[in-house]
């Protein structure tokens, strides 16, 4: 360690630095507090699973990421959530750039009622990531390739997204948030109106998408969580009871609470 | 086959079992009798409307569509310069000075001279009597042509004139023999002239172009009462209506749906625009008077007040209406559209409105349906008015007096002549084709709008 030099030091720092850090995070829906206290560091280029029984604030955490929550008015967060060392929450950042870096697939596959191609197009044309036609076909053709729906609508592309099925639905609302070129992807609990091929193909592509992007899912699932993510995060009540490696976490954890979850004693 | 039959028998004698299927409980008989009376009841007052409905529509039609329909003299006129251009220098300032009373008799002689001609004479009746088949309209309107066309004068000119309104009536089966035994605006012997006439081809009923585009006439002259003036007064203030409640009406709606925070003043603000569709239209009709007219100086019966007027009235509606369209679209679409980094603004216009599209027209068009029949504030900004000039072209025929059609029958309905309730029918009939129309292109602009996806 000490015979490294003091720039390759830092590299190697540059590279541990986790993409997101939130320290001591309280969100309130009005007089409701409905996240305390939350310490968590989100590394870069990996799946992170956010598991817990229904209303324990999983998807009020997520949504702090991206700042979704500013849309509910009752909604206050306090506390320091830096995404690469910049405050979120600085008076100073405008959510619509933020969203454009954190993108977001929710749990109801919502397509706009548009067509497949203007589905994927939609965040390009108006964050001016293309500058022409053939660009923009492009990015429209790789998106979909990336959410390994493209050889299933390439025929179809004018046809409308709300056609599809559940999963293809899903797999559209993933390419559209990759066209806009997220550096991280939020996903509230995005197989749970899925039948269990559809879902297995969504976490497959999930599986993929880590190479290039930092992914934070919400799932019911601890199967899910166990087969797609590299740490697990579980919360209980609001509190972030325990987070670590999910091997860790699923045979091995500390918390009282966490065991007796997944073991199915509550939930 | 003896065996089954034997079998139900038995099945019969026995008694249903207890639990079958194939015998209706107490409970579930009870059901179906609510059920059924409750259908009927439904069936019942479904049978009222439409019985009331097509009541209405037959009275109206039964006295209105006579008013699509006038009778017409046709004769040939001299336009005797020493009468009409006494100087003879076809000066159109010495033409001019020559009034109505300057052409009566001329018509008269026309009149007199055909029925010679035809060999046409009835006993006991003067040639004044006689032209009193032509209506007191007739000489305006021709004077109006020789003022048109100075170099007529001294040629002899054929004209459709207008039959006066009781031999009108005559053929709508308003005036009968009998009748005009009593009345002293007509007499047999000139309903028997009429039969005469029309038995050679001269007096002839045909389609009422006029009503459409001619103003409004004196109570003496139903004949020539059109509603002209009222169509287009009634279309300037619908416009006025148009160009300034959707916008308003669109900006606030997405203003207090989409970006409003929720407190007390919004809530207020609320409250006061449900409060405000419930407002008895006559209210606005005060207000207009008392802001627009008194307190603006905008002139009386003008359609631009009348639009501001409405425009009042119908912005409650527009607005409750876009609101509940807005509340209609699924917030998943908002998020989907802020989630991939559109702003507030883009995912409202891109994505939430076009939703909202067909129930905001539909409601733009419910408001401006009922603006088109409001009558009450327009009679306390002066549109009863009579009058006669057709506004000018917009902008500046908005601040020219007009009429609009609701008023136009109340007005109508309100004169002593028989005649004008056929012309009200008929006005009511026409303010119905209108409001049909109005809500056709409702449904068209609907099915375009959620034909899109
Ligand atoms: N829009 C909201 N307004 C008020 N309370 C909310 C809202 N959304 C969530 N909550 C509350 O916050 C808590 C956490 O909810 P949520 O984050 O949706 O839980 P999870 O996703 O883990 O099921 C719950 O108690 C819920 O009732
Ligand atoms: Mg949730």
């Amino acid at each position: 360690m000490n015979q490294m030099t003091e720039v390759e030091q830092k590299a190697v720092e540059m590279l541990n630095e986790p993409k997101i850090v939130a320290r001591n995070v309280q969100v309130y829906y009005g007089d409701t507090h409905a996240i305390k206290d939350v310490d968590v560091d989100i590394p870069a280029q990996s799946v992170t699973a956010f598991i817990g029984p229904s209303g324990c604030g999983k998807s009020t955490f997520l949504r702090t990421l991206n700042r979704m929550n500013d849309t509910i008015d009752i909604c206050r967060v306090e506390g320091d959530i830096l995404i690469d060392g910049e405050d979120v929450y600085d008076p100073k950042v405008d959510p619509v750039q933020l969203r454009a870096k954190v993108g977001m697939v929710f749990q109801k596959p919502n397509p706009f009622p548009k067509s497949i191609y203007d589905n994927v197009a939609y965040g390009p044309r108006i964050h001016g990531l293309s500058r022409n036609k053939t660009e923009l076909d492009e990015i429209v053709t790789s998106s979909l390739q990336k959410a390994g729906l493209w050889d299933e609508v390439k025929d179809r592309l004018d046809a409308p997204g709300t056609g599809l099925s559940g999963g293809q639905q899903q797999r559209l609302c993933i390419a559209r948030a990759i066209a806009v070129n997220p550096e991280i992807i939020l996903m509230d609990e995005p197989c749970s109106a899925l039948d269990p091929i559809a879902t297995a193909k969504v976490e497959e592509l999930i599986d993929e998408l880590r190479e290039n992007y930092t992914i934070v899912i919400v799932t019911h699932s601890m199967q899910q969580a166990a087969r797609v993510s590299q740490r697990t995060a579980f919360f209980h009540l609001g509190v972030l009871v325990e987070e670590g490696p999910t091997e860790d976490i699923f045979t091995n954890p500390h918390d009282k609470r966490t065991q007796d979850y997944i073991t199915g004693r509550f939930g | 086959m003896s065996d089954t039959i034997a079998s139900t028998d038995a099945a019969a004698t026995a008694g249903p079992r207890k639990g079958s299927l194939l015998v209706l409980d107490k409970r579930t008989r009870k059901r179906n009798a609510a059920e059924a009376r409750f259908r009927l009841m439904g069936q019942i007052a479904v049978t009222i409307g439409v019985l009331a409905l097509v009541g209405l529509l037959t009275s109206i039609l039964m006295n209105g569509l006579s008013s699509f329909r006038q009778t017409y003299i046709q004769v040939s006129v001299y336009l005797d310069p020493a009468k009409l251009d006494k100087n003879g220098n076809r000066n159109l300032e010495d033409i001019a000075k020559v009034t109505t009373f300057g052409y009566a008799p001329l018509l008269k002689k026309a009149l007199a001279d055909k029925m010679a001609k035809e060999g046409i004479s009835i006993e006991g009746l003067s040639e004044k009597d006689a032209a009193a088949l032509i209506s007191k309209e007739a000489p305006a309107d021709l004077r109006r042509y020789v003022l048109a066309h100075p170099t007529s004068i001294g040629k002899t000119v054929s004209f459709n004139l207008l039959a006066s309104g009781r031999i009108d009536g005559y053929y709508k089966g308003r005036v009968t023999m009998e009748s005009a035994k009593l009345d002293r605006n007509v007499s047999p012997q000139q309903l028997m002239l009429a039969d005469k006439l029309k038995a050679d081809g001269v007096l002839t009923t045909r389609f009422n172009w006029e009503f459409f585009t001619a103003p409004d006439a004196s109570d003496t002259r139903p004949e020539a009462a059109g509603l002209g003036v009222a169509i287009l007064g009634s279309a300037y203030m619908m416009l006025v209506v148009l160009v300034l409640s959707l916008p308003l009406g669109v900006a606030a709606s997405i203003y207090l749906e989409e970006f409003a925070p929720q407190n007390a003043l919004t809530d207020l603000i609320e409250v006061n625009i449900a409060n405000l569709a419930a407002v008895p239209s006559i209210v606005f009709g005060i207000l207009g008077l008392a802001v627009f007219i008194n307190f603006a100086g905008l002139p009386q019966s003008a359609p631009i007040v009348g639009g501001l007027v409405l425009t009042l009235m119908t912005l409650p509606t527009i607005i409750i209406a876009t609101r509940a369209a807005l509340k209609a679209v699924p917030p998943s679409i908002r998020d989907a559209a802020l989630g991939v980094g559109a702003s507030k603004m883009q995912s409202v216009f891109h994505h939430v409105l076009p939703l909202a599209m067909p129930g905001i027209l539909t409601g733009t068009i419910i408001g401006l349906a009922q603006a088109l029949g409001e009558t009450a504030p327009l009679l306390l900004i002066g549109m009863v008015a009579f009058v006669r000039e057709y506004p000018g072209a917009p902008p500046e025929g908005f601040f020219d007096p007009a009429s609009a059609l609701p008023v136009q029958v109340y007005n109508w309905t309100q004169r002593g002549d028989p005649a004008f309730v056929e012309r009200a029918s008929g006005a009511i009939i026409v303010l119905l084709v209108f409001l049909v129309l109005m809500n056709l292109i409702a449904i068209i602009l609907r099915r375009r709008f959620e034909r899109r996806w």
